[in-house]
């Protein structure tokens, strides 16, 4: 894994000798492959050149990590415990950040500020249970490591504390304990990451269906600290609708349920403390959710429409007849130009990106302006008659708003950029280009609106604080429900001539927040508060919802020894 | 911040680029202008829609659904009756703009405007700054209404520049015009009837029908913020609702961002001087038709010198609005269903308006005659009558305040400089220009006597009174169009003659008193008193009347012929608040009926004028007696109730009293409790 970067340290993108970006290593579908298109895009988008690149520092400077501050008794006690721990300045500063754009910038640069002071790595509930002891008898502050994908500054050491900072990584309790095939659940340590859990079930024949964008790398135990949501919700749900039973360690014991029972009426659900609760108030340690046999069938396909607000519509109508497939996506045109710069190369005949553009929509779709047309993506999952026949329903809906389909390929695209496309970001990293994405949840009757005006936002912001070029503001519809849609922006700009760039766009993110919630979008559809957003919970959840949530974390862990300070 | 909208203080209009645009329709053809090919850039985010279809989404909109069923319940009539009300006012409401049509106008405006004019100046700066702002956002024009020429002058500009036309809120007497009606509907007039109160129904289609036009962009919408034609050439205090409606579809998030064009319109002399004058005077104007057009039609024949037509800076709805709503007061109610605007959401609307209409002040050019009529007013009317005014006088006093006024920030439109006429040129030929109100007899001038027919003489002394008023109030008129540049030294200067009193604080206190009690007769943007003081203390100060420090304001020497003009300004405007105040003090009856009122008030001020002890005509005004009555209500000391017929009106008079003693000197100020801008 990089430290300072996404994913592998085998994959990434670059540019070769020949100017030609590629994809490194075997993992992908893209992996090894040429993407002749993605140059004339990149520059074309950016105005980034070849010639000006910004690389990252190569290796860790230990010397800029400060010297961990122990509580001596407590690793005392800890050490006669035989939990594993280290205070090895790489392990340390790898478990000091998630993904936000300032975070990965600030590694590159080299910059390291307030990390944990030591790691732990429990293999089990108990040695949970023992660390949490440790931590209030000796007033430590434990900050719990799931995968480290946190893109809401939720894993940021909080600059004030001085206390011994002690990083709980949940990775080796990393086992399904056991498959009930009776009530179709099983029970999993809460540190497995997404794909592991995955590919450990199918082995017998069942998945959860719980697939979020960052799946190969987060865990279990951060989705319910995080209220995570999966692509496929429309037939498994998120994480929310997953979940029978957890526990979770906090100073004052272990919370859990008694039963297992499907729903149950027993006051305010006690989960929903926990889910979203962002390791403020313990460590989630298992988990018991629901499994379902694999699907026998799956089959990606794609629409194109003539332009967003037609896209919008049918998504909506989709959501009206409630026959969303597994997964609808509905990308807006400047994504679906991105998508097509990714095509990689099949013969060795070259063709320009702006020629394959044109090749595309003038044989295909006649009529369609090419600078307005956007295309959904769609996977469809389940028995194979039930598939075509849904597919077919779609497909009708879809004609209805002027849709026409465009083919499986075009969808399994849409869905392999979503996991590269956390590499690409390394790539514009490389030559003057940041970017981030976020994401809000919306009513239907704003969807057009929030999304037209969120991204005129970032442009009008990003030419207000000096930015030199055209900036890329772009946005997807990811997700449907009866009243509304999750809606996710990119952002990306060529920062040549910025002296700091990473506040100009922390300054640009922010106005766009700003714009989200004005245009009636929520804080966060499911990446958190973490502390990036905490500045607007209160107006979020009332000053009585924010003395609720206190208080129980006034209860629950009086001394803060869960201290990350995020959400309150 | 007050001086957010100032950036151009610049005297004269030297630097900007007024071009004539008649100039080349004196030399080209007007059929070929007319024909030209019109292929305007329109906003980048309109969708093409027919007029019908426009109508059609306005009556199958959710807000109309659902404001047609409430209706239904409330009447007990059945939901497609009301939906057929709808209909029908929708169709006597929308416009139906045609290019063809506008042909037509354009051909004959040519005509016409060349034989009225002699030239209309535009700035082209702000005309290619609009041409921008139209492809981005949806544009509103904001003209100020002096004159029914300020009705199709845009859309005859927009079209001879290839800008999209507007649709042009008119007021509905237009459309029941003959023909004429249904070429301004054709032309992109979309009629609104007057006094909508509380007609739910209307006001849903109308602000429906507005709200598509902004959130689609389909054209720009043009309208006069202050709600009708003023009356006496002053501006009008502005009307919230239609700028409201506007508004929405930006505090909804319908749209990114609205842009505010203010256009200021500025005529050497209008059209309709007399008639105006007339109806001031309570001679009932005439009814807006068809023939009385045609019978105006002598009006043709004569000059009244050019017309500037001023574009301004657009304004950003979504930048002026930063900080003063908070857009998430929407999230929790449909935004297609009526919701009663937030007290926070009606003061920005307020705010705006008024900040509307002092753009569209600093934005307007006067010509000597706005100067000289000041001059002319602050001579005895007497004098003016019977022995005239000394040409040199008024020459010099003119060339004095001419410098008074450039120092104060006025765009004033004097050429002036080499290769122009000298200036004595320059106030004789516009003293020529306004032969309807002053001649120039051996060496004096004279206020014209309105020529009585012989068989009707001799005429009593109100009659005589009342056609020397006619003369009196057109000059006052004149005079209006310059108060912008003045008001705010005026107050100060009259609070430092009534207070006499040095101290800085004392006089903010009376100058915050005179602009509560003067808010209907000049425009204050709401809550900027205290930059309204600063700015008359500097402006003071910057012409050397006074001098100002920490905590006191002391008169130069110098100043005093600054002050004594500024003061005497206002005077006017005093004294008829002062014989209203009297008589609603001293009347026995409390309540009063407005028309008796408003004869009442007229019949004592002649009385008090012709018995010598009253010595402004301009207390004749109607609009005078209009404004005073909504100043005592918005300083609630009257309280307006509905009656069977007509408004009645309950005053309190003690309250009355204690402000005509403020005003007076005889007490000093005390807060005025004011309640806040009227409703929407």
């Amino acid at each position: 894994m990089k430290w300072n970067g996404w994913g592998y340290s085998d994959t990434k993108f670059l540019f070769n000798k020949k100017g030609q970006a590629e994809f490194t290593g075997k993992r992908y579908r893209l992996s090894g492959m040429i993407i002749p298109a993605l140059k004339e895009w990149f520059e074309g988008t950016f105005g980034a050149s070849m010639q000006h690149k910004s690389p990252a520092a190569p290796v860790l400077n230990s010397g800029a990590v400060q010297p961990p501050t122990l509580n001596e008794a407590f690793l005392e006690e800890l050490t006669s415990t035989g939990i594993p721990f280290s205070h090895d300045a790489e392990d340390r500063v790898y478990r000091a950040h998630g993904h936000c754009l300032h975070e990965i910038f600030a590694l590159r640069e080299g910059k390291v500020g307030r990390v944990p002071d030591m790691v732990v790595w429990p293999n089990c509930h108990d040695d949970v249970v023992k660390i949490v002891e440790l931590a209030c008898k000796h007033d430590v502050c434990l900050i719990p490591y799931g995968g480290g994908t946190s893109v809401s500054s939720g894993l940021e050491c909080p600059t004030e504390e001085t206390r011994c900072i002690v990083s709980v990584d949940t990775s080796q309790m990393n086992r399904i304990l056991w498959i009930d095939e009776k009530n179709l659940t099983a029970h999993v340590e809460a540190g497995i990451v997404g794909q592991d859990l995955e590919r450990l079930l199918n082995e017998s024949g069942y998945c959860t269906g719980h697939e979020p964008d960052s799946m190969e790398f987060s865990s279990l135990g951060g989705w319910v600290a995080t209220r995570a949501s999966g692509m496929k919700k429309n037939i498994y749900g998120n994480i929310e609708d997953l979940v029978v039973h957890v526990k979770m360690v906090t100073p004052q014991g272990v919370i859990e349920k008694s039963c297992r029972g499907p729903r149950i009426s027993t006051g305010p659900d006690i989960h929903h403390f926990i889910m979203g609760s962002e390791g403020t108030l313990g460590v989630v340690t298992e988990v018991t959710m629901k499994i379902r046999p694999m699907p026998e069938y799956q089959k990606y396909g794609s629409v194109v429409f003539p332009n967003f607000e037609q896209g919008v519509a049918c998504l909506r109508e989709v959501a009206k007849q409630r026959c969303a497939p597994a997964s609808i996506r509905l990308m807006d045109n400047e994504q679906f130009k991105f998508g097509h710069a990714l095509k990689p190369q099949v013969s060795s005949m070259f063709t320009s990106f702006l020629d394959g553009l044109k090749k595309f929509y003038v044989t295909k779709f006649k009529g369609f302006d090419p600078d307005r047309l956007c295309v959904a993506t769609l996977l469809f999952e389940g028995g194979r008659e039930k598939v075509l026949q849904h597919e077919k329903q779609v497909y009708d809906i879809a004609a209805k708003f002027g849709g026409l389909a465009a083919g499986e390929d075009n969808g399994q695209r849409g869905y392999m950029l979503t996991f590269v496309i956390a590499y690409l970001r390394d790539l514009g990293m490389e030559y003057y280009v940041i970017g981030e994405s976020f994401e809000t949840s919306v009513p239907w009757d704003r969807v057009l609106d929030i999304c037209r005006n969120v991204k005129a936002r970032i442009i009008g912001e990003c030419k207000n604080k000096g930015v030199q070029f055209q900036p890329l503001s772009t946005c997807r519809v990811t997700q449907t429900y009866d009243t509304g849609a999750c809606v996710y922006f990119y952002f990306a700009f060529n920062y040549r001539g910025l002296s700091d760039p990473v506040h100009v766009y922390e300054q640009v993110e922010r106005a766009a927040r700003e714009e989200i919630l004005a245009n009636g979008g929520s804080l966060s559809h499911h990446h958190g508060v973490g502390k990036l957003r905490k500045e607007w919970m209160r107006e979020t959840v009332s000053n009585v919802g924010m003395g609720m949530l206190q208080s129980v974390k006034d209860y629950v862990d009086p001394k803060n020894i869960f201290g990350n300070r995020n959400l309150l | 911040m007050s001086n957010t909208y100032r950036d151009s203080c610049g005297a004269g209009l030297e630097n900007e680029e007024f071009v004539d645009i008649l100039e080349e329709r004196r030399r080209s053809s007007d059929l070929g202008h007319a024909l030209r090919t019109f292929s305007p850039h329109p906003y980048k985010g309109a969708e093409s829609c027919s007029n019908a279809d426009l109508n059609k989404a306005v009556l199958e909109s959710q807000y109309l659904r659902y404001i047609a069923k409430e209706i239904a319940a409330e009447t007990g009539s059945s939901v497609e009756e009301v939906r057929e009300e709808a209909c029908g006012i929708l169709e006597e409401m929308s416009q139906n703009l045609q290019l063809k049509c506008i042909r037509l106008m354009g051909f004959t405006m040519s005509k016409v405007l060349k034989r009225l004019y002699s030239g209309i100046f535009v700035n082209m700066e702000g005309l290619n700054m609009l041409q921008q702002s139209i492809q981005e956002h949806p544009v509103i024009l904001m003209p100020n209404h002096r004159s029914y020429m300020d009705f199709l002058i845009i859309s005859y500009i927009m079209f001879t520049y290839d800008i999209p036309m507007p649709f042009i809120a008119a007021g509905i007497p237009l459309a029941g015009m003959k023909l004429v009606g249904e070429v301004l509907r054709r032309s992109g007039a979309f009629f609104i009837r007057r006094a909508i109160g509380s007609d739910k129904l209307y006001w849903a289609v109308l602000s429906e029908y507005v709200r598509t036009i902004v959130k689609t962009g389909i054209a720009p919408l043009e309208f006069y913020v202050e709600g009708l034609r003023s009356r006496t050439l002053k501006s009008v205090m502005p009307k919230l609702g239609m700028m409201h409606m506007v508004m929405e579809p930006f505090f909804k998030g319908e749209v990114y961002d609205i842009t505010l064009i203010p256009i200021s319109i500025s005529y050497d002399r209008v059209l309709e001087e007399s008639l105006l004058a007339h109806e001031l005077l309570g001679i009932p104007k005439l009814k807006e038709s068809t023939t009385a057009l045609l019978k105006a039609s002598k009006v043709l024949q004569e000059d009244y010198g050019s017309m500037h037509v001023n574009f301004g800076r657009p304004m950003s709805v979504r930048h002026l609005c930063e900080g003063k709503i908070n857009r998430c007061q929407y999230n929790l109610v449909p935004r297609d269903l009526p919701q009663k605007p937030s007290a926070e959401v009606q003061a920005c609307v307020s705010w705006l308006a008024n900040l509307m209409v002092r753009v569209q002040e600093e934005g307007s050019v006067m010509g000597p005659w706005a100067l000289m009529a000041c001059l002319l007013l602050q001579a005895p009317t007497i004098v003016l009558t019977e022995e005239g005014l000394p040409w040199q006088e008024l020459t010099d006093k003119t060339l004095w305040l001419r410098k008074l006024a450039l120092d104060f920030g006025a765009r004033l439109n004097w050429p002036s400089g080499q290769g122009q006429a000298p200036d004595t040129d320059v106030m004789s030929s516009t003293v020529a220009l306004h032969g309807s109100v002053v001649n120039r007899k051996s060496g004096r001038v004279f206020l014209v006597q309105e020529e009585v027919p012989a068989r009707n003489r001799p005429i009593s002394p109100e009659e005589e009174m009342i056609s020397t008023a006619a003369v009196v109030l057109m000059l006052a008129s004149y005079r209006n169009m310059s108060l912008h540049i003045f008001v705010r030294p005026a107050l100060l200067a009259t609070a430092l003659h009534i207070t006499k009193t040095t101290q800085k604080d004392e006089l903010l206190a009376f100058f915050c008193f005179l602009r509560d009690v003067f808010s209907n007769e000049f425009i204050f943007i709401p809550g900027n008193s205290s930059q309204d003081f600063e700015e008359a203390c500097f402006l003071l100060k910057k012409c050397g009347a006074i001098h100002v420090s920490e905590q006191e304001v002391t008169v130069s020497d110098a100043g005093l012929e600054v002050l004594s003009f500024l003061q005497a300004l206002l005077q006017p405007f005093i004294d008829s608040y002062q014989v209203i105040f009297r008589y609603l003090c001293e009347n026995e009856v409390h309540v009063h009926a407005e028309k008796q009122f408003l004869t009442a008030v007229r019949n004592l001020a002649t009385e008090l004028i012709l018995s010598g002890e009253l010595h402004t005509y301009e207390a004749l005004s109607s609009d005078t007696h209009k404004n005073v009555l909504s100043a005592l209500q918005r300083l609630d000391t009257v309280t307006k109730s509905r009656a069977s017929e007509q408004n009645e009106y309950t005053v309190n008079k003690a309250a009355v009293r204690r402000i005509d003693d403020i005003l007076s000197g005889k007490i000093p100020p005390q807060m005025l409790h004011t309640t806040p801008e009227a409703k929407l």
